[in-house]
């Protein structure tokens, strides 16, 4: 009976899909549990830093730059229909601070830092390497996973603050530079109307839960990968979509939750 | 030389789902043993590698390692004992983001306080005696796959553990790396007054530097003996092991249904 196959399908991945949220969960509690060896042995989560950090710098860079750039023109020619070509600056910081600085920063750094992160956890596992360290007597958990959660929770807001400074330059460039808003506008309405606590807060606290989120995901994924080449694929597959999607919809509910009161 | 155990197996059964994988498993390892497990693919070594490591619990019976049950010991206990312990997986299982200084020198760093001076002094003497002093500064990715092993193996006895298991350790290897990694297992062995386990394959190899040999086929021990008993043995299976015959009691063909009806003939 097809029905009763499709409905049993339905059935055995609704059970499996609420198990891995279950043990990711149960994961993230055992990190926060490990993480003492993080911070007593602080040089194993600055050489993560450098990984999941330092090593997405460029593309956080210029990422954060092509859009501000494209704010800036797609801005301009929206406000000069309303006469208001001096918003230009209040504008991009504010579609940059509290939204696509954020979530795009995140998006990038789950591409990058997270798939990365799973790949080599999942090889890591596949090669024996985890079960090495279990039989060594010491815990993967405190001394692989648990430096890369932090390094990955401190990198987050740190690269989504690059990313909005560098696309409001983009903005200022195309703006300024080359189609000749003036420059005292720019920043004094973008000063006015950007609130520290209520927009530029908001934006790292996003981006510190986002960096909680894609960390975790891309972590647990490795972890739980199985040993093969195709389970390694498949787990850096499943860290970026579900990552995108975690961090959107967590965009959701944050925005409405900061802005709308709700 | 001395009859103390290190480890017992007493009656252990395992079972993988309804499976059953070991089926009432008795062995004794003394100290300054080096004994091999073999049988063939699938017959249950790696499982009871894995139960001796503290890996898996046994569904019934206990493993008592310098005393102590294993299933018994808490995650802390475990650790406690795993320390005395050394294990050589079956590639290495290098790290592969560190050196090969830093992957011998992995154990010491996390577990004691000696100053780096002296770690240094012990990782060279470790990687000395597998012959690759020269490679510390390599990393993994540079080395042959023999000269992995030999540096695993280093890493293995970077704290002098009690207890050695090696998971097989010859898998591989071509004949010059085989016989270096055999006879380290035997002599460091011997220096290090351990207990080695072998769990293998590889029977002529095996032959040559192991002090006692159990053979395991569908769950139970089907033979054990000295090396000079396994040779002598009539038993078919170790006949056949031993001789690497094609067909016996493991046969050639897995069992399967009619042949004439898979290739659509009529009987």
């Amino acid at each position: 009976m097809p029905l009763i196959r499709s409905m049993r399908n339905i059935g055995h991945r609704t059970v499996d899909t609420i198990w891995r949220v279950g043990f990711a969960a149960r994961f993230f509690v055992l990190i926060l549990l490990n993480s003492g060896m993080s911070f007593r042995r602080f040089h194993l989560t600055v050489k993560e830093l450098f990984f999941t950090g330092v090593m997405s710098l460029i593309i956080i860079l210029v990422a954060g730059l092509f859009v501000g750039v494209v704010l800036g023109l797609q801005g301009y020619e929206t406000l000069k229909s309303y006469g208001s070509e001096s918003a230009l600056g209040t504008l991009v910081a504010l579609s940059l601070v509290r939204e696509l600085g954020p979530v795009l920063a995140a998006l990038l750094f789950a591409s990058r830092a997270g798939s990365a992160m799973t790949a080599e956890i999942g090889l890591m596992k596949a090669t024996e390497q985890i079960a090495a360290m279990e039989m060594m007597a010491v815990n993967p958990i405190a001394r692989v996973v648990a430096p890369r959660f932090w390094a990955g929770v401190i990198s987050m807001p740190l690269l989504a603050a690059m990313f909005s400074a560098v696309g409001v330059f983009g903005g200022y460039l195309v703006g300024v530079v080359f189609i000749g808003v003036d420059e005292g506008s720019f920043w004094s309405q973008m000063q006015s109307s950007v609130d520290f606590q209520h927009d530029i807060m908001n934006g790292v606290l996003k981006s510190f839960v986002f960096g909680i989120a894609v960390t975790v995901i891309s972590l647990f994924e490795g972890f739980d990968a199985p040993p093969t080449a195709e389970g390694v694929s498949g787990a850096t597959t499943r860290t970026v979509v579900q990552s995108s999607v975690v961090v959107l919809l967590l965009d959701v509910v944050l925005t409405a939750i900061m802005f709308r009161g709700i | 030389m001395s009859l103390q155990p290190i480890v017992e197996i007493r009656d252990v059964n395992f079972t993988y789902d309804t499976r059953p994988v070991l089926k009432g498993i008795n062995m004794t390892f003394h100290k300054g043993k080096v004994i091999a497990i073999m049988g063939g693919s699938g017959c249950g070594k790696t499982t009871l590698f894995r139960l001796i490591g503290g890996a898996l619990k046994p569904t019934k019976g206990e493993i008592k390692i310098d005393g102590q049950v294993m299933h018994e010991l808490d995650q802390a206990g475990l650790y406690e004992m795993r320390r005395k312990m050394g294990v050589l997986f079956q590639f290495g299982a290098l790290f592969t983001d560190m050196s090969v200084y830093d992957n011998v020198a992995f154990q010491m760093r996390e577990h004691t306080d000696l100053p780096e001076e002296m770690i240094r002094d012990l990782v060279m003497m470790k990687l000395h005696a597998v012959g690759l002093r020269g490679t510390h500064a390599l990393m993994p990715a540079e080395l042959s796959g023999g000269m992995a092993r030999r540096v695993a193996l280093a890493r293995t006895i970077a704290l002098d553990p009690m207890l050695i298991l090696y998971d097989e350790p010859f898998a591989g290897l071509d004949p010059i790396s085989l016989t270096a990694i055999g006879s380290s297992i035997r002599q460091l062995n011997n220096a290090l007054g351990a207990t080695s386990v072998v769990v293998t394959h590889d029977v002529q190899e095996s032959l040559k530097i192991v002090d006692y040999i159990y053979f395991i086929s569908d769950g139970v021990i089907v033979a054990e003996g000295t090396p000079a008993e396994i040779q002598a043995s009539d038993k078919p299976f170790v006949h056949q092991f031993v001789h690497g015959e094609m067909d016996g009691p493991v046969p050639f063909q897995y069992p399967g249904g009619d042949y004439k009806t898979d290739l659509g003939v009529s009987a």
